[in-house]
């Protein structure tokens, strides 16, 4: 049976051009981009190409660019460094929808004596600059917020967010990670300090990230050791994930365009069929401020797991939330914190498509999901009847 | 994703015995939208307590909908005593296990069944809605988590929180779960499944003071209407004994009175064991 993955918000699949790349890498070149002899030197140049296309793609210069592990590393090092270049601010400003990568660092933080503000979103997933800004307190060290949800694709105004923090003199810090080939960005008119990115999620392979670091801020590294990435980021550099990185944040560039016309088309075909088809489904997020490839769709009366796995018989990858978050008892954090009645969070589903989704991958989730959802409805004590008003609107 | 094995898989994908009982002679419920597992159990029952049909409506995960399938056609057949015995671990074991941590998907099963056999009992409420919400996230009672921890002997918070859903939201009540299982570290008695009619542990003093009262509020105005009457004379271990006065004292059915309706209203309220003599 042939998988049809819509759950590239989870993951990506690497694509072919990007495992060209690194094949020979694995093999032939495997010298230590750290070794003085000519074997290691052409990977290490190799790296230096890959610096450069991941530094294209941001609108930066290479010299600002830090290889890592993942997005979870990037995020880690930003928060951290900002803290530990100001010893004197001791307050963090984030939000509830944020990535475990970045909450639990915060909640986390908080532990140790910093204090938090958590910033909520309205209904529909969006942010009150009003509260960011009334926020801002003397002693606040950092603002850290999601350039994209990856639940609900709802995107954030990084740009607006990241001028108040400069001219209220405070650091800023965004978690990209959804965002890399989706939505077109330039560092060199968005004034953040920190960024980071993870590969896995842009069609290069698991186990690599990058993050961004402005010239001229202070930074302290997270991982000391030898002299790797300039003392930034000690340890052997994953020297494959890192050409692939490169290759991929080339091809992302290239692919904006497309994600914007021929992904968000299916998208949308995905999202008005399943509407129109299913009675009491709605839209998770605002509708026109959201990542071309992303849907969360709550159906109301059915739960999540049973969906999935109904749709796992036809081959249809979904998810349910986030899947750091899927072994949690309760709906996911970011429909809590957007205030999505229980009816509709439990049944909460994320579509998330990538340019390797086909148009007959739609029409069969298309054709199979209402029926899913309709059996579901049927063994649920909750169902309603056709022009009965819901059973329970809490 | 979770390992489910291929009877859960089956149960999950064609459920049996959905839906409602229109004639149902009880129906059990339990569960919540907001707690995101519900389950509603509808039983008919004929005349020698013998469960002749068992259907569900279950709002959840696939291994709340394959416990409650499995449910239903383990206690079909059965008598309504014989379903009782029958345990949440018995349930996984029906469906080849669960996944440690949706293994209060069959607890909720078991909770069903013992609603819907509160229900036909005419008992006002069932067990897991007794005692106090420790867990605000997901409404469990410390009665549900001490019959939990008893009957599964659970060890650590965690499964608490596999079994009950306690814990497994805000965090909040981590600690009290905590205390629950040092408490009973040592007397893992399973509590009875179905909620006692009367209250269980008196001391020989509130015994008597609530026979007193008993007798004073209920069995003597009732006694009284007849021209008759009752006093409590002293209560002596589980003899209870009474002086009948006014027409009582003369009538000849008086012993049948003593036993049918005083002996009978008190052991119901009091003790089982109850006797009531008359002192002449
Ligand atoms: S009160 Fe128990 S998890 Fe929130």
């Amino acid at each position: 049976m042939p998988v049809i993955y819509m759950d590239n918000n989870a993951t990506t699949k690497v694509d072919p051009a990007v495992l060209e790349e690194m094949l020979p890498y694995f093999s032939e070149q495997y010298g230590n981009p750290s070794s003085m002899h000519m074997f290691g030197g052409m990977v290490g140049r190799k790296i230096s190409e890959a610096r450069e296309r991941v530094a294209a793609s941001f609108g930066c210069q290479p010299g600002e660019i830090i290889f890592n592990a993942c997005g979870t590393e990037g995020d880690n090092t930003a928060i951290r460094s900002a803290l530990a270049s100001q010893p004197d601010k001791r307050h963090i400003i984030t939000t509830r929808v944020e990535h475990p990568a970045v909450l639990n660092l915060v909640k986390h933080l908080e532990r140790k004596g910093y204090e938090a503000t958590y910033l909520g979103v309205d209904e529909q997933g969006r942010l009150d600059l009003d509260e960011l800004r009334d926020a801002i307190r003397h002693d606040t060290a950092l603002i850290s917020v999601m350039f994209a949800n990856n639940e609900t694709g709802v995107i954030f105004p990084i740009k607006e967010i990241a001028e108040i923090a400069k001219e209220r003199g405070v650091l800023m810090h965004t978690d990209a990670v959804q965002v890399l080939g989706k939505v077109p960005f330039d560092l060199k008119d968005i004034p953040v300090d920190f960024l980071a990115v993870s590969g896995h999620k842009v069609h290069a392979p698991k186990g690599v990230g990058a993050m961004f670091v402005r010239k001229g801020v202070q930074f302290r590294p997270f991982m000391m050791g030898g002299h790797q990435e300039h003392g930034r980021r000690a340890g052997t550099e994953n020297t494959t994930g890192i050409i692939g990185l490169g290759k991929a944040c080339e091809l992302a560039m290239g692919n904006v365009a497309h994600e914007n016309t021929v992904v968000r088309a299916l998208r949308d075909k995905l999202e008005k069929k399943l509407i129109e088809a299913v009675p009491d489904t709605r839209i998770n997020g605002v509708v026109d401020s959201r990542l071309p490839n992303t849907t969360s769709l709550a159906f109301q009366f059915v739960e999540g797991e049973s969906i999935l796995l109904m749709l796992d018989a036809f081959g249809v990858c979904a998810s349910s939330g986030s899947a750091c978050t899927s072994g949690s008892l309760e709906p996911s954090h970011v429909l809590r914190a957007m205030g999505v009645p229980f009816t509709y969070a439990h049944g909460s589903i994320r579509f998330s498509l990538s340019r390797f989704n086909t148009e007959a991958d739609v029409d069969l989730v298309v054709a199979e999901l209402p029926k899913i959802i309709h059996r579901l409805r049927e063994i649920s004590p909750f169902k309603r009847t056709e022009g009965e008003a819901p059973a329970c609107t809490c | 994703m979770w390992e489910y094995t291929d009877k859960v898989r089956e149960h999950f994908i064609n459920p049996k015995n959905v839906g409602e009982i229109a004639d149902a002679s009880c129906v059990g419920e339990v569960g919540s939208l907001a707690c995101g597992d519900a389950l509603k159990l509808y039983l008919k029952v004929d005349e020698n307590d013998r469960i002749v049909d068992a259907k569900f409506q279950t709002f959840g995960c696939a291994s709340a909908i394959a416990s409650s399938s499995a449910l239903t056609e383990m206690i079909k057949g059965k008598t309504v005593d014989e379903a009782m015995d029958v345990s949440n671990q018995d349930i996984a074991e029906f469906l080849g296990g669960l996944p440690k941590e949706k293994m209060h998907c069959s607890v909720m099963g078991k909770e069903a069944l013992e609603a819907a056999v509160a229900n036909l009992r005419g008992l006002p409420m069932a067990p897991h809605e007794e005692g106090e919400i420790v867990c605000e996230c997901f409404g469990v009672t410390d009665t549900t988590i001490r019959k939990a921890i008893a009957e599964n002997n659970l060890k650590t918070v965690e499964e608490i929180t596999d079994f009950t859903k306690a814990g497994g939201g805000c965090g909040k009540c981590l600690d009290k779960l905590a205390d629950l299982l040092a408490e009973s570290k040592g007397v893992l008695k399973p509590l009875q499944p179905v909620a006692p009619a009367r209250p269980a542990g008196l001391t020989n003093l509130q015994r008597m003071k609530l026979i007193s009262k008993i007798i004073d509020e209920e069995i003597s105005p009732s006694l009284q209407k007849d021209g008759g009457n009752i006093e409590l004379v002293d209560v002596d271990g589980k003899t209870v004994l009474v002086q009948l006065r006014g027409a009582c004292s003369s009538c000849k059915s008086s012993q049948l009175t003593l036993k049918q309706f005083v002996e009978k209203r008190l052991r119901d309220a009091v003790d089982p064991d109850l006797v009531v003599e008359e002192v002449r």
